[in-house]
């Protein structure tokens, strides 16, 4: 199990569009991935739940990936949300 | 006539008639389904076609109101590929053996209404977009379209507007929206704001007002139902304002200050305060040439002390970003007064003990304000001009207190900028004495309100001297012509801060007696510069100089 944190910086927050692209890059590996926010938790790879976190600029995001490819994912997901949220 | 308060989302004014925008929401009937396999595949049908219906209306809207806008689209389409929503579908068409158009309701109500709970403006709207996809679904299952047309432009009232049908809506008919609920994060209030449309919300909506006469001020947030004669009229006159506004701010904004034949002026705004700060910005003024510093000692107990007198003036300068701000010294007399001051009752206060003449007989007073004004200095282009100056020995004792109050800062080690020094020509003394009063300031502003009320010995405010009071009499010409050029022959540049300045009529004249600088209230910068782009300074291109 691989995990990491990250403080969104979107001013928005996870807002339904880069939420969508968080989606579509989760999706991308086999991995178990898992979003913690404010005590409550989301897949990556599913958009309602996700925006339901009602993740906010500022927020620390952690993000817990279990799998085959959870090397490889942790890294693409950390480069994807600095560079997206 | 009905008047209701709500909320402005967008300004602007429309008249015109009320299309009550009902929700074509599709009454969904439950009945019980045999075969739920293919129920199930019946709904995966229906979403796969609403996902390619989507996809189609991205790429329209992407042309009609930019990506922005249009993402939405885009977003419903991956909200319909969610595993959560689909199996919750799946899950009730199976277990509870529903049709798909009870099943995709259903789940549609639960996820909106678990947006809805959240805290988060943003989030919170996202509940519409739950609806948006399921009665899209809904549709494409009882093969219904959804979309609204109508051929006159109306104002579009409803409960509330699910971003899909916003961006369908044909904007070229669309006069205004006003909502019940919203918000200002929803879609409606994006797209308002991209269309140049003015939009209501918290507006008590009723199906019975399709059709009727309605007037949106999204100014202040007003709605009228069927509007009185007198409202239509005061409205009208409203909505040709914003849009004489707007096509001024379009065709003028960012665009040079200068003449037919090239010459080049500076235009800024007349400002009372620091309120006033954000029309300055956003009629494109290039500095502030009248900044009243009244506003710091009026409505209050006590004189304002240097502190507070800096950080406004900081404010100002920061504000303004290195564009010059001309401050004028306290203004203030018999008829103007803070009582603070004790100033006597006078007969005669425009004649009076006021302005300059207060600040050299209470030098502790002009002093603090200097140094306030200096201190600012520091912080972006700051000059300071007096007023009410009427002789070459008022203009040596205020440049030796001001000597003083650079000396002082300097020994405290107290940074300052390099600030222009400059007088209000407003007495005809000063006027005539010009060619001295040159020799020894950076600059003139002429204040033309004063200058033609001393000039022609005629109060403006007494409604009896209509008939005599001419507002471009020669005599005032003259003495502007006069104060322009013996300003020019000493090297001090020459603006004019009165309404005199804000009068289009004049602008050529002015012009071509060789004003540097106009100086007008925000909301007359547009049509100032408007009238400068139009003009010839050359004086041979047009009779009409008073020399």
């Amino acid at each position: 199990m691989k995990s990491f944190k990250y403080v969104i910086t979107d001013p928005v927050g996870i807002h339904a569009r880069p939420a969508g692209d968080l989606v579509a890059a989760a999706k991308k590996y086999s991995s178990d991935i898992t979003i913690k926010a404010h005590g409550k938790q989301a897949g990556a790879k599913k958009l309602i739940q996700l925006m339901g976190l009602g993740v906010k600029q500022g927020d620390e995001i952690e993000v817990v990936i279990e799998g085959a490819d959870e090397e490889t994912a942790a890294s693409g997901l950390e480069a994807f949300l600095k560079n997206n949220l | 006539m009905e008047k209701f308060e709500g909320k402005a989302i967008f300004k602007g004014v429309a008249i015109g008639r009320i299309m009550f925008y009902g929700k074509k929401e599709n009454i969904v009937k439950r009945f019980k389904i045999e075969d739920t396999a293919a129920e199930i595949q019946r709904y995966d049908n229906a979403r796969k076609e609403s996902i390619e219906q989507l996809k189609k209306l991205h790429d329209d809207a992407v042309k009609k109101v930019g990506e922005e806008n249009a993402a939405i689209f885009e977003v419903h389409a991956m909200l319909l590929e969610d595993d959560d929503f689909n199996d919750s579908v799946h899950n009730m068409i199976e277990n509870e053996e529903v049709n798909a158009e009870y099943a995709t309701a259903v789940t549609g109500e639960n996820f909106s209404k678990m947006f809805a709970e959240m805290e988060d403006e943003y989030f919170k709207a996202r509940s519409a977009d739950m609806k948006d996809i399921s009665e899209r679904v809904i549709s494409v299952l009882s093969g219904k379209d959804t979309t609204a047309t109508f051929d006159q432009p109306v104002i579009i009232a409803a409960d509330d507007l699910m971003p899909s049908e916003t961006v369908q809506l044909d904007k070229e008919k669309v006069l205004a929206f006003v909502t019940k609920y919203g918000s200002a994060n929803s879609h409606t209030a994006i797209l308002a704001r991209t269309m140049n449309i003015p939009a209501l919300i918290n507006i008590p909506v009723d199906p019975s007002w399709d059709g009727k006469m309605a007037i949106v001020d999204g100014h202040t947030g007003t709605f009228y139902l069927d509007p009185d004669e007198d409202t239509i009229h005061e409205m009208t006159a409203k909505q040709d304002k914003d849009l004489e506004e707007r096509r001024l701010l379009q065709e003028l904004k960012g665009k040079e200050n200068v003449s037919l034949d090239g010459k080049k002026i500076n235009l800024y705004a007349n400002i009372g305060g620091l309120k006033d700060l954000a029309s300055v910005l956003a009629n494109d003024g290039g500095g502030v040439g009248l900044f009243r510093s009244e506003f710091l000692y009026i409505g209050r107990d006590s004189m304002p002390t240097e502190e507070e007198q800096f950080q406004a003036y900081k404010a100002v300068a920061q504000t303004l970003a290195g564009k010059k701000v001309i401050i004028r010294t306290l203004d203030i007399g018999a008829d103007k007064q803070a009582d603070y001051l004790h100033l006597d009752k006078e007969d005669n206060p425009a004649l009076g003990f006021r302005a300059i003449r207060i600040c050299l007989t209470r030098p502790e007073i002009f002093k603090t304000q200097l140094r306030a004004i200096y201190r600012a200095s520091a912080y972006g282009t700051i000059s300071v001009m007096y007023p009410m100056i009427t002789s070459t020995e008022e203009v040596e004792e205020i440049k030796k207190i001001s000597a003083a109050v650079r000396a002082e800062l300097s020994a405290d080690g107290v940074p300052f900028g390099n600030v222009e020094e400059g007088i209000m020509i407003e007495t005809p003394a000063a006027a005539i004495i010009s060619d001295e009063l040159a020799k020894m300031v950076d600059f003139f502003s002429i204040g033309t309100n004063d200058l033609t009320q001393y000039t022609l010995a005629m109060d403006r405010q007494n409604d009896k001297l209509d008939r005599f009071y001419n507002p471009h009499h020669p005599a005032v010409l003259r003495l502007i012509q006069t104060v322009i050029e013996n300003g020019h022959a000493d090297g001090a540049w020459v603006g004019i801060c009165g309404e005199l300045g804000a009068d289009t009529s004049l602008t050529e004249t002015f012009l071509q007696m060789g004003v540097d600088e106009l100086s007008v209230s925000p909301s007359m910068i547009l049509p100032v510069r408007e009238a400068i782009r139009k003009s010839y300074a050359g004086k041979d291109t047009k009779s009409g100089c008073f020399s």
